[in-house]
């Protein structure tokens, strides 16, 4: 299947232009679009190099080293990983978790919720929102942020530790934690650790709540511009509780349409093959997951914050509850079918996971004593599937009878993602370049789409901002006619 | 109290030649060397800024591909394109420290050591190996020195 943009009829006739950063030791990800003579655009791809050999990683291996060593996958979020994999390790010892240790892991994740939103909308992405996608670019980082609105930045770091406060004594480090085991926890929160972090949670509300009020305000003072950017329509997926509420930490999937029709609802995830099929293409190593029942052609879909917002039936705390419906009435609903609609429902999810945070720390099961849950009937087979800061992350093993890892499948959010970040940037392709001479400001636009998405893979997001950004045109026969770069300092020059 | 040396490395320990940096900090605290904080994550970010308040001195370590054997200089506040990314530098965590706190860093030297594999799974590789051990004998003598100066120094003030 090929989709509009994405195969030029006659490449071999067309200017190549790629923006290609490079990556010290996790892969890379890359844009190339091919553009005539006059400018027009004739294709856009956006390439993520995969976690290479990962399931190799884990195979061989036996199935309670899992659940930390999938950490080392990804420097960007272990925990999902950690905890993903402790779900399906849950599912091959056959175990139901006792409360203390469901909600010592619902406390971990929505920590990690809390962390990466906040990262990822107080500094990945608010330089763009706040200046403009193609401003310049000394200004675009972080410390542009500082210097404009120094207590917004201020309020990112102290949030951002906050979220990593609570992994820490969770999971028992900073980072490699070892807090999830298969079949439960290894520890509860301590009462130290309890009011340590009861002492600031509302503060982070408020400011939670305050970080969906400043994207709520910048989509009213660009409304036209924020809806229109990158706009396509999607079908969705996410996990949804039995009542529909949103929860990120376990549910059934639901996928609607673009339209908001019901593809399936409450599917058990233990049989995700039989709805999730995945596509491999010749020009990317990373493959586009599709629903079946449609195919590759019709059945690919979006996931992550946006997804999860718009799908649920309600969200179970009532800051964040208002606010989606809020997002959801605000201008008839435009911005619920925007890519940077991915911005306001990130800020949604991240007043959410405060509100849960604070929960879990007023319920007493938090520091109980009941750890482990009885072992049940062994299986063959664990599947464990989490909503990820960046969307569904699904973990597939299989277990010999000496303990053993045999195989493993994992196809997280990115990947989920792919079809729909390409779309995405297509549509800027679009809009912005077509027939225009290429800047950097320009190219700022096409990452400025896929920030949106906040890829997960390390290589895709380290990548990314690090640029540098190299764009070649070449004439029909070959010969480079220009080439552009822009350095690890944001510094363009032309040869 | 905040202890007055930060040793801070970064790096996946499961991506060959980048456990570098924590395999150094795993060697470092193993010393117990008074005065001496060893902290290690995947890589550097914002809320790192946080973790300079209060210190005398900060020695950053990282794996390096520009580097033979190890190399280590001082480093300065530095705004680069890494504040957009998920993976910081050194010197963009100093930036950002200076900008939240409002005043400038403590004295910061980033250790490089030399690296080549990067491959998921993969072991540490005998070249690095050496190289961490080398980066090692230099830096127990020079936290040693710094702690005896740092040592005088707040006595000098105190009299």
């Amino acid at each position: 299947m090929s989709f509009e943009l994405e195969t030029a009829t006659h490449p071999e006739q067309l200017r190549r232009l790629a923006i290609d950063p490079v990556s010290r030791v996790e892969g890379h990800g890359k844009v190339t679009i091919l553009l005539d003579d006059d400018n027009h655009v004739h294709q856009v791809r956006l390439h993520i190099v995969e976690f290479r050999g990962f399931e190799r990683f884990i195979q061989g291996r036996p199935y309670w080293e899992v659940p930390v060593m999938v950490q080392r996958l990804c420097g960007i979020c272990p925990v999902s990983h950690h905890l993903a994999a402790s779900k399906a390790m849950d599912m091959v010892l056959g175990v139901k978790l006792t409360p203390t240790a469901e909600k010592v892991r619902r406390l971990m994740h929505y920590g990690q919720i809390l962390q990466s939103h906040a990262l990822h909308f107080f500094h990945l992405s608010s330089p763009d929102l706040l200046f403009g996608f193609g401003s310049d670019v000394a200004k675009r980082n972080v410390v542009g942020v500082i210097a404009a609105a120094p207590e917004t930045a201020t309020k990112g770091v102290l949030l951002r530790k906050y979220g990593q406060e609570v992994i820490r004594m969770t999971a028992g480090k900073r980072v490699h934690g070892t807090g999830s085991v298969p079949g439960g926890v290894n520890k509860s929160l301590s009462t130290e650790d309890r009011e340590a972090l009861r002492k600031d949670i509302y503060q982070m509300v408020a400011w939670s709540r305050e970080a969906v009020h400043m994207i709520r305000s910048l989509f009213e003072s660009n409304l036209a511009e924020y809806n229109a950017f990158g706009r396509f329509s999607a079908q969705s997926m996410g996990l949804v509780r039995a009542d529909g509420a949103m929860d990120l930490y376990h549910g059934g999937l639901r996928a609607r349409s673009a339209t908001g029709k019901t593809i399936f609802d409450h599917f058990d995830y233990r049989r995700y093959w039989d709805v999730i099929g995945e596509e491999v293409k010749s020009w990317s190593y990373m493959k586009f997951p599709f629903f079946k029942a449609q195919g590759p052609d019709d059945g690919w879909y979006r996931v992550g914050p946006l997804a999860r917002v718009v799908d649920c039936d309600f969200i179970p705390t009532p800051l964040a509850d208002r606010e989606r419906q809020n997002f959801l009435a605000y201008d008839g609903g435009s911005a619920t079918g925007a890519t940077l609609g991915y911005h306001w429902a990130r800020m949604i999810e991240m007043l959410h996971a405060a509100e849960t945070i604070k929960d879990l720390l007023n319920d007493d099961d938090i520091v109980g004593t009941d750890l482990m849950a009885p072992l049940g009937e062994r299986q063959e087979r664990g599947v464990g599937v989490i909503e990820a800061p960046r969307g569904t992350l699904i973990h597939h093993y299989r277990v010999n009878e000496n303990d053993e890892v045999t195989r493993a499948n994992l196809i997280v959010s990115t990947t989920h993602n792919n079809q729909a970040m390409n779309e995405a940037i297509r549509q800027v392709a679009r809009q912005y370049l077509d027939g225009h001479e290429v800047t950097e400001g320009l190219l700022n636009h096409i990452e400025v789409a896929i920030r949106a998405f906040d890829p997960c893979l390390s290589c895709a997001t380290h990548a990314l901002g690090r640029m540098p950004l190299e764009v070649e045109i070449v004439s029909r026969d070959g010969t480079p006619l220009d080439f552009m770069t822009r350095d690890a300092h944001g510094v363009c020059s032309r040869t | 109290m905040t202890a007055p040396t930060l040793v801070f490395g970064w790096g996946n320990p499961s991506r060959g030649d980048d456990a570098i940096g924590p395999l150094f900090v795993e060697r470092i605290e193993a010393l117990a060397l008074p005065g001496v904080e060893c902290l290690t994550d995947f890589q550097l970010q914002v809320e790192h800024a946080l973790d300079l308040k209060g210190r005398q001195r900060v020695l950053f370590v990282d794996a390096s591909l520009a580097t033979a054997t190890f190399e280590v200089k001082p480093i300065a506040p530095e705004k680069d394109a890494s504040f957009t990314t998920h993976a910081m530098t050194a010197q963009a965590v100093l930036k950002v420290y200076r900008d939240l706190e409002d005043e400038d860093p403590p004295p910061t030297w980033l250790l490089a050591v030399g690296g080549r594999d990067f491959e998921l799974g993969a072991p540490l590789s005998s070249n690095a190996a050496a190289n961490l051990e080398a980066a090692l004998t230099w830096a127990q003598a020079w936290l040693v020195q710094e702690a005896a100066v740092g040592e005088w120094e707040a006595r000098n003030a105190m009299s």
